[in-house]
């Protein structure tokens, strides 16, 4: 990695008397380092205390585990996150083989298809929402034209609503995993592929034998992180479904701005500490990979 | 010219089978917004795909602030601008001076920091949502922007100083020896050495926190009530509220917001996808 670049000196050493407890540079370092750790002080550390302490009553959870909203939303960010990932993922991974086709069309569809990360998601969603709209959506308005019957009314059916909101995930995200797979697919030497057609390999046999063996780490790892970053995906269910019909859509990101709206704040910190068994293991494999 | 052999035809065939597929589903969303802002009303309600007399009517009216939900345009408008330049510095400061610490000048427990740093950067920020605005509000900073600058500081920075340490650690050691053999102080270290060395990951990652503060909804909504306070994200948001909202006028708005990330994401695009994605997952 990086690191070997660095010597294996001892850098704070300082050249003069050796016996002061602190180098001058020690000292800047220390003072430079300061402002983040009083950020993480003051907005991590202690609202992470705070919240904790909010949600230290057992009958919070119980009457948490009551509501029977909660076990929907545990449900559907499960579904969200085993199903919506994993089919964004295997997508990302089919078109970083297309976009790495050597073609000039490509390459500029290339340029639109990153379209979706490069905007905001808040106006993309709403749009998509419209469109989605039973009466006077798009979509709904091409069904009645080409078919002569009425489209369904999209966000009004639970698991359709769902489903729409994970399909809105993808469309936002899926230009990003795409790219980083690319990034991969990129690294492997060519003459590794073209070794493989030497000997007459077919598509499948080089996917299988060359591609797959080198991508599989950054594959795991994109799927974990982005596991991770759709837990926290509040946008997509909440300005497209805002946890309709009947708080049935809502996912553990929404259900903890629920119970705050309706300001019962050790719910919505309970609901939270009942994610931690969902997050923390993600997370402890992300920082083994990271933080060598 | 060569004749184009059945092989050839069928291969450029099945990538356009997947091509266009990919460009619709692309650009509809997108598509549709600029639509509705340039449709009239009824227009835009009756599902066509291109407006009969397409207009500007409706940019009109959102520059002239002309409707009740626009009434504060600009002045949103400013606001986000403002918080997210104010994120992008204070981002890079905080996160530039602690990199600095940590991979230069090798400060005592920075490994520790930069742990519990990116440990932040893992935890989903709807997650800390709630904590936050309970905090923002023992604070008093509830209704104050620098609620949302600096939580968003606090979110932005992990992620910035993790980028800027990788960086930081591939310049080569034997440049800060040969500045101490000069007799250089850290601070002229820092600025006449490692500033200018470091000028593309600070693009990067300026814009990072830039953009990220700009998109931002949730913490907005969250810790902005006040009609002459709130983001334009936020507005947009505020759309919803009514039934009869006025999807034309919303969807100007949008594309009015969406625009200059847009645009400043294609001017970067060298600095944000070689620096923030090959950091993202690689180690």
């Amino acid at each position: 990695m990086s690191t070997l670049a660095i010597p294996r000196v001892e850098p704070a050493l300082p050249a003069g008397p050796a016996k002061r407890r602190l180098s001058p540079w020690q000292t800047w370092g220390l003072i430079l380092i300061a402002p983040y750790v009083l950020v993480f002080l003051v907005f991590v550390v202690y609202p992470v205390g705070y919240g904790l302490w909010l949600a230290r009553h057992p009958a919070s959870y119980v009457r948490l585990v009551d509501d029977p909203i909660f076990a929907r939303s545990v449900v559907n960010t499960l579904v969200f996150l085993i199903v919506g990932i994993n089919l964004k993922m295997l997508v990302a991974l089919l078109l970083s083989g297309f976009f790495v086709t050597a073609r000039t069309w490509i390459k500029w569809l290339s340029l639109v298809f990153i379209l979706p990360w490069a905007v905001p998601s808040i106006p993309t969603i709403l749009s998509i929402r419209f469109m989605l709209n039973p009466e006077w959506g798009i979509i709904n308005h091409l069904i009645f034209r080409f078919t002569g019957a009425d489209g369904p009314n999209w966000l009004n059916e639970p698991s359709v609503a769902l489903a729409m909101a994970i399909l809105v995930h993808i469309w936002k995200s899926l230009p990003f995993w795409t790219l980083i797979l690319i990034a991969g697919r990129l690294a492997i030497p060519a003459e590794m592929y073209e070794a493989a057609s030497v000997d007459g390999a077919s598509g499948w046999q080089k996917f299988k034998f060359i591609t797959w063996p080198s991508m599989q780490t950054l594959y795991l790892t994109s799927t974990i992180l982005s596991m991770i970053w759709t837990l926290g995906d509040f946008n997509s269910v909440y300005l497209l479904t805002g946890g309709g019909p009947a708080d049935l859509t809502h996912v553990l990101a929404t259900l903890g701005i629920r119970y705050l709206r309706l300001d019962q704040v050790d719910l919505s910190m309970a609901s939270i500490v009942c994610a931690l068994p969902l997050v923390l293991p993600l997370v402890y494999f992300m920082m083994k990979r990271l933080s060598k | 010219m060569k004749m184009p052999t059945l092989k050839g035809v069928a291969t450029e065939a099945k990538l356009l089978l997947i091509g266009i597929p990919v460009l619709l589903w692309t650009l509809i969303p997108v598509y549709h917004m600029f639509l509705f802002s340039i449709s009239p009303k009824e227009s835009a309600f009756a599902g066509k795909l291109w407006p009969d007399h397409p207009t500007l009517h409706n940019f009109e009216v959102v520059f002239g602030q002309k409707h009740y939900y626009l009434s504060h345009f600009w002045l949103q408008l400013w606001n986000s601008l403002l918080i997210a330049v104010t994120v992008g510095a204070l981002t890079l400061l905080v996160a530039t001076c602690a990199a600095f610490a940590i991979s230069r000048l090798k400060v005592k427990g920075g490994r520790t920091i930069m742990n519990l740093a990116l440990f932040t950067y893992f935890i989903p920020a709807a997650f800390l949502a709630v904590p936050m605005y309970k905090t923002m509000g023992n604070y008093g900073l509830l209704n104050n922007q620098w609620a949302l600058i600096l939580a968003m500081v606090t979110i932005a920075a992990p992620y910035s100083i993790w980028v800027l340490k990788q960086a930081s650690d591939k310049l080569p050691y034997e440049l800060d020896e040969a500045a101490r053999m000069d007799g250089a102080t850290p601070l002229q270290l820092f600025r006449l050495v490692y500033l200018p060395l470091m000028m593309p990951s600070l693009v990067a990652i300026g814009t990072y926190a830039l953009l990220l503060a700009w998109n931002e909804y949730l913490y907005a909504f969250l810790l902005l009530s006040n009609d002459r306070q709130i983001t334009l994200s936020v507005a947009l948001g505020n759309f919803l509220a009514a039934d009869d909202s006025p999807w034309e006028l919303l969807m100007t708005v949008g594309l009015i917001y969406a625009l200059p990330p847009a645009a400043i994401y294609y001017a970067f695009k060298r600095y944000m996808v070689g620096g923030l994605t090959a950091g993202a997952v690689k180690s």
